[in-house]
């Protein structure tokens, strides 16, 4: 035997004629570079092949070579990056899945400078150093100074270990593709079309039902794609094929997805499917999304899903040219390529004499049938004798030989009778595992079954049918009929609401014909010796789960994460239940007692576009904006995000940074007038006869004998007794209050009001209304606020005296319904005024002209929060976290009344100890410059470490009122250190502070009053 | 996801339109001043936790905004019954013949 051919032209290795490709097309594609040709029908796989090229990628640890090991989507080996153009760049798709188009740019992943050069491959002698959890144990110390032990790991093992290690990279730039989201019912999901699911959905659908049919594949058909001389019902199978999938076309209430894979089943039966509709075309017509999710609410599911072949573990079993024997038939029947010239034929079942058999008649040599069996069944036997194919019963595959491309196996027969046999390709016939992840997500429950030798369904799930190969079921007719019973089933359970559903499936599912089912491979007691695979994809050896239970490992979701056997993107899709009997054999036990990982979606990786759908950027996180936005962006205002709301910020002028339009905007307030957009503000409405009793339960502060035409600051506790939120409580009739809430918490305080209303204070009448996006809100603030209204306002007097502070009216301003709230966040004379959202920006506009007519302007959030910080005003979620109360805020704690939410836990002990945080100003010594919020306050400058903090600063800011920093902090025992020189650590060194009263500016507050 | 059906709705809705409220049947203490410390920290933060039938609060908060209880399976997460706040407690389904079929 002469090597095989090591250099590629085209397509020497497909067949003269047969197969699913259309001869008639050629397509151009690359593979690193290289320009090959294949068909339409082809994959990128089979292109490949065809062409004679098996190395198509390195290994993830030991950078192994590696070909194509199977023909579908359980390959572990065959991951490349597809390119479209400069932006698009798919990594780690499975070239078995990858449909031909013209233009096809693919790539081959995790080696460098090339493929056939890699210099990581130095790895693969390492191979001793990096065995299971290897890197728990190498890659401790040396110290690295303060960075401590973990340096070393953070700063130089892990950054070359994610350098060395890996598949393909991830795209840098945003998605540029679209992907669209569609929800949907039916009777019935069939998930997989082939044999099985295709009867199924004949029955189902005669039957009445509504039907959906999802396969992953191109076009329909499953395993009868490879099937050339099979018949089905009196009819070649491809014929067959074609006149089921039309005629199923033809039924109204069915619908054919191809290319659509079933990855995941949630509660209540949504399963989730992901569409791929552009990434097959070589011109995607302009707004076609690239995929699309479905989520179908199926009442009952079908799981025709086939089977995946098992490789074998032998030592040397992943060079490229050793595939499933399964796949090998698949690539010669459905895409006519040969992918060998003479192949050993590596078995442990009967279902690879047949195949044998095919690939004789086709050309290729069958240099052997290495049975590891002492005998093969006797139809496998007579089927080997008649294609005269010699057999070696009772032998090991103890080694195989080839650097790109396996060149030789090396045998062990009986006796130590050693044998190396030249070949080009190695095919594996472990047996069968049936594809059963969605039923496992389904909660259905998998046992072991001897006589199958794999997993299968142990008990029946309602509204869950189980059909063909999944089922454990082989043979063609025996395929068909357990589709069609599925059908059937399926309607009957869904005519009976379930009630049939036991007698539909057998509680245990066991293969029909003993013959002619796949028997499992051997379970050895020992691994063998030598670098023997069960995980390709994450390079996890024999030796690997051997090391993992010497260490202790025993149950299988231990093994499972020490070696990572089954993870990585094809989740052990081949390598389980190999992994199942070895670990077993280890340990001693039955593969039964071994019990199983479990099934996540998704079943194969699913693209974060498809999961995301239309949900991006503004659509995923929409942005709020309020009435009067457009005049403050006309106006060059500098806005920030508050929640989903953008606000403006400050309005700078020309030649203006932040610090100095903030301290105008404050010198403005302060002087004259400013108005403010306070539209944001949480607001809501409650009525009813109950409403007064209801709020004096929910708030802190005494609302019950609220006066109509008044309002109060009001703090809202949760039950346990720290602060949630508080606004503004107005009373605008005996049963009528209108509510604010701070900006962020409006639809937590809405949930919370709600909860009370309904399941706790039942005695009262009320109800509750958001109205936040209802009122536009515009606070003018400053000495000449009354100046700036006075005129434009009907209606209300507001004349010195007339509406006092805290006083509420209804009006009109400038003919427009309004409510007139008389309240200060700045303390200085102030209103709100309240109008519909619609006229906000109108009066927005006036209010502003008549402001700056009399020397104001208008003002952002950062100095709205400046000003409050000058009088001690908190913000809630800044002043408090979650674990503060009103005490330690300095607040009304509500004493007189009897209850109110939270009242009881202000009183628990940890609530009424002295040294809780409470809240100070600090006044930073001469130079400190402005604090940074959430330092720490110490009493040191330079802390030992371990030392506690006293607490931390919650809001600082430049005051331009006192023409000095001023801070707000939590300082434990606060209020008595009032005087106190404390510290506050900063990166570039402490600053000096002294504890004052939180209330810097008009302590008196002379100022509300103008 | 699951499907929930509101009781006030009278319709089965997708999960994504509740919020969960926390364990049910939890009564606030008509006069919270005479719960002793122990008894009111039980009230705030002890909650049960059992691993099978739970009756729980969903809030129907992107529907009718009301307040229901299910009575849900916190291993199969089956929903038994749903029902509304003062209304007759449904009792937990019977454990099916030969043991498992509860979870």
């Amino acid at each position: 035997m002469s090597r095989p051919p090591v250099e590629t032209s085209a397509e020497r290795f497909r067949t003269i004629n047969g197969g699913r490709i259309d001869r008639t097309r050629r397509l151009s594609f690359t593979f690193d570079g290289k320009p090959l040709t294949g068909h339409p029908g082809d994959t990128l796989a089979s292109a490949l092949l065809a062409s004679g090229v098996h190395l198509v990628g390195r290994s993830f640890k030991y950078h192994r070579p590696r070909g194509i090991l199977s023909a579908g989507s359980e390959e572990p080996n065959a991951l490349v990056t597809v390119r479209r153009g400069w932006r698009r760049a798919t990594p780690n798709l499975r070239a078995t899945e990858v449909e031909l188009y013209d233009g096809l740019v693919a790539e081959s992943q995790n080696r460098w400078p090339s493929l056939a050069f890699d210099l990581a491959s130095v790895n693969d002698r390492l191979a001793p150093l990096l065995s299971a959890g290897f890197y728990y144990k190498t890659f401790m110390g040396p110290r690295w100074g303060r960075l401590g032990a973990n340096g070393a790991w953070t700063r130089l093992y892990e950054p070359l270990i994610r350098r060395m290690a890996g598949l393909g990279r991830a795209p840098l730039d945003s998605d540029p593709d679209r992907y669209a989201t569609r929800y949907d019912h039916c009777d019935a999901l069939i998930v997989g079309a082939g044999p099985a699911g295709l009867m199924a959905a004949l029955a189902a659908a005669e039957a009445g039902l509504s039907v959906i049919v999802a396969d992953e594949q191109a076009e329909p058909g499953g395993s009868l794609l490879a099937e050339t001389t099979s018949a089905v019902h009196g009819r070649p199978a491809w014929t067959w094929l074609a006149d089921t999938v039309a005629q199923l076309a033809r039924m109204p209430r069915v619908r054919l997805l191809p290319r659509t894979t079933a990855f995941g089943c949630y509660p209540d039966h949504l399963i989730g499917l992901a569409e791929r509709l552009g990434d097959h075309l070589a011109e995607v017509p302009k707004g076609l999304p690239r995929e699309r999710l479905w989520q179908v609410r199926a009442r009952e599911v079908v799981l025709a899903t086939g089977a995946i072949e098992r490789p074998l573990v032998f030592p040397g079993n992943d060079r490229p040219g050793i595939m499933l024997a399964g796949a090998v038939e698949t690539y010669l029947e459905r895409f006519g390529v040969m992918a060998g010239t003479r192949a050993v034929v590596v078995t442990a079942c009967d279902s690879a004499y047949p195949i044998a058999a095919n690939l004789a008649e086709h050309g290729i040599e069958v240099a052997r049938i290495v049975e590891l069996r002492q005998a093969a069944g006797e139809a496998a036997r007579a089927t080997a004798e008649a294609a005269r194919l010699a057999i070696v019963a009772g032998a090991e595959v103890v080694g195989t030989r080839g650097r790109h491309r396996v060149r030789a196996a090396e045998i062990a027969a009986p006796g130590d009778r050693r044998e190396r046999i030249d070949c080009d390709l190695v095919a594996m016939a472990g047996g069968f595992t049936p594809t059963l992840h969605l039923f496992s997500q389904l909660r259905g429950q998998l046992a072991w079954d001897e006589a199958a030798g794999t997993l299968l369904p142990a008990a029946a799930v309602p509204h869950v049918h189980v059909a063909g190969a999944a089922a454990g079921r082989s043979g063609l007719t025996d395929v068909l009929e357990s589709g069609a019973r599925a059908g059937e089933a399926a309607a009957r359970s869904l005519a009976s609401g379930g009630a049939s559903q036991s007698a539909a499936t057998p509680t245990r599912l066991s293969p029909r014909s003993a013959t002619s089912a796949p028997s499992p491979a051997r379970r050895r007691p020992a691994p063998p010796a030598g670098r023997a695979f069960v995980d390709f994809q994450n390079d996890v050896t024999a030796s690997d789960l051997a090391l993992a239970t010497r260490e202790g490992f025993q149950a299988i979701e231990h093994v499972k994460r020490y070696t990572t056997t089954g993870m990585a993107t094809d989740q052990g899709k081949t390598s389980n239940v190999n992994a199942l009997g070895l670990v077993g054999g280890l340990l001693g036990r039955g593969i039964d007692a071994v019990g199983h990982t479990t099934f996540r979606p998704p079943y194969t990786p699913v693209t974060f576009g498809t999961l995301a759908g239309e949900a991006r950027g503004q659509l995923l996180d929409p942005i709020r904006v309020t009435g009067i936005d457009p005049s403050s962006r006309a106006r060059g205002a500098v806005f920030e995000d508050v929640g989903q709301w953008q606000r403006a910020r400050y309005f700078p002028r020309p030649g203006e940074d932040m610090h100095a339009a903030v301290a105008r905007e404050c010198r403005t307030v302060r002087g004259t007038v400013g108005v403010l957009d306070a539209s944001t503000l949480g607001k809501i409405e409650v009525v009813g006869p109950g409403a007064a009793e209801f709020l004096d339960r929910l708030y802190v502060t005494a609302l019950a004998s609220l006066p109509v035409g008044r309002c109060r600051y009001a703090v809202m506790l949760s039950e346990a007794g720290f602060v949630m939120d508080d606004g503004i409580v107005a009373r605008l009739a005996d049963d009528r209050f209108h509510i604010t809430t701070t900006t962020g918490g409006a639809a937590r305080v809405l949930a919370h009001m709600e909860d009370y209303r309904q399941t706790e204070f039942t005695d009262l009448v009320c109800w509750l209304t958001s109205t936040t996006e209802q009122w536009g809100v515009i606070a003018v603030q400053g000495p000449k606020a009354r100046d700036v209204l006075e005129p434009l306002i009907e209606g209300v007097n507001i004349a010195a005296g007339a509406l006092p502070h805290m006083g509420v009216a209804e009006g009109r301003i400038l003919g427009v319904p309004m409510r007139l709230f008389r309240v200060s966040f700045t303390g200085e004379l102030g209103y709100e005024v309240n109008v519909a959202s619609g006229y906000a920006r109108d009066i927005w506009d006036e209010l502003l002209a008549r402001s700056e007519a009399l020397g104001g302007c208008p003002y952002g959030t950062e100095a709205m929060h400046v000003l409050r910080a000058e009088k001690g005003f908190i913000i809630v979620g800044q002043e408090s976290d979650g674990t503060v109360t009103p005490g330690d805020l300095g607040l009304p704690v509500g004493k007189a009344k009897a209850d109110f939410v939270g009242k009881r836990s202000l009183a628990r002990p940890d609530m009424v100890v002295s040294d809780r945080p409470q809240l100070v100003g600090l006044e930073v010594a001469e130079g400190g410059g402005v604090l940074e919020e959430g330092a720490q306050v110490t009493q040191h400058a330079t802390p030992r470490p371990g030392t506690p903090a006293l607490g931390h600063v919650t809001s600082a800011y430049w005051s331009e009122a006192l023409r000095q920093p001023i801070a707000l902090a939590l300082v434990k025992g606060g209020r008595a250190r009032i005087g106190e020189t404390l510290h506050v650590p900063m990166p570039d060194g402490a600053r000096v502070v002294r504890v004052v009263s939180p209330v810097f500016y008009d302590p008196l507050g002379d100022r509300i009053d103008g | 996801m699951l499907l929930i059906r509101c009781p006030y709705c009278e319709e089965d809705r997708p999960e994504v339109e509740f919020r969960y409220a926390g364990e049910a049947h939890v009564a606030r203490s008509l006069q919270p001043s005479a719960e002793s410390d122990a008894d009111w920290a039980q009230y705030l933060y002890i909650r049960s936790s059992p691993k099978g039938w739970h009756r729980e609060r969903w809030h129907h908060v992107h529907g009718c905004g009301r307040f229901l209880n299910a009575l849900r399976h916190t291993v199969s997460d089956r929903i038994a019954a749903t029902y509304a706040v003062g209304a007759a407690l449904p009792e937990p389904p019977a454990p099916a013949q030969g043991g498992k079929a509860d979870a």
